[in-house]
């Protein structure tokens, strides 16, 4: 297989992860603190609370999405390439995704987390 | 950011390494599937060590929801990333495996993220949940 349908794979795998995830956070935002909902309302008002939101079903959908789309990648080219690809490059994609949709302060600090995060991951899943 | 918290996001890299690791151990064991027989997909859940993945990977779930309910998604991601680091040391430990020059490299980048973005703020947008508080009445 060349490389392009391989890299057309990953580049959807790593924009439906992010948006599952962008989709994720947010909806947890709304739900607001587990942990002090827990307290107040007990578990079963947490379960009821994430998964009525319609955002974590969205969330759901990408994350399926991301799923099927590196099964079929993985049907092309080498687990070696595709997984730290994909993994890799999502913390860069999450921490654009997360400044510009979520509105999260992403400083500098942030992203030479994101970058340092990227290239050890892509040289330990390798 | 508290110990409960700290603890919350402990529990994500542990579930999520824990439970990979005893999926693979289990899928390795049952063999490989072929999309002809799928079938043997529901009979690999009942194989104790995919079972106790599954459970792991719910409790990954769990405490990732926890975390990104109180924290910022580029905060908790970076410093979820450790998980690498401890499946590459878990992999050396107890599958013996081999850890190359290459890795080791990606395990110090992959900790440096890691302890930048602990060092700073865990969350830097407006929180629902503590807009609603005062509003709710009780001090």
């Amino acid at each position: 297989m060349s490389a392009l349908p391989t890299w057309g794979a990953i580049a959807a795998i790593v924009l439906s992860s992010t948006a599952g995830d962008v989709l994720l956070s947010r909806a947890m935002r709304q739900v607001g603190d587990v942990g002090e909902l827990w307290h107040r309302q007990g578990l079963w008002a947490v379960f009821k609370a994430v998964v009525t939101n319609p955002g974590f079903l969205f969330a759901l959908f990408f994350m399926a999405i991301s799923f099927f789309g590196l099964l079929t990648a993985l049907s092309w080219a080498d687990v070696s390439l595709v997984v730290p690809a994909a993994a890799s490059l999502s913390y860069i994609t999450n921490a654009f995704a997360a400044g510009f949709f979520l509105r999260e302060r992403v400083d500098r600090r942030r992203w030479l987390a994101a970058l340092l995060v990227c290239a050890g991951v892509a040289l330990l899943a390798a | 950011m508290t110990l409960r918290r700290y603890l919350v996001l402990l529990a994500t890299i542990i579930f999520a390494s824990f439970g990979d690791i005893s999926l693979s151990y289990g899928m390795r064991r049952v063999g490989a599937i072929s999309a002809a027989r799928w079938t043997e997909l529901i009979a690999a859940v009942f194989n104790p060590w995919v079972a106790l993945g599954i459970l792991l990977l719910l409790g990954f779930l769990a405490s990732y929801l926890s975390s990104l309910s109180w924290s910022d998604l580029t905060y908790v991601l970076p410093a979820t990333s450790f998980g690498y680091v401890l499946l590459a040391l878990l992999s050396m430990w107890l599958l013996g495996e081999r850890v190359s020059i290459s890795r080791w490299a990606g395990i110090l980048l992959v900790s440096s993220g890691v302890a930048i973005v602990t060092r700073g703020p865990s969350a830097t947008r407006p929180q629902r949940g503590l807009e609603a508080k005062p509003a709710g009445g009780k001090p």
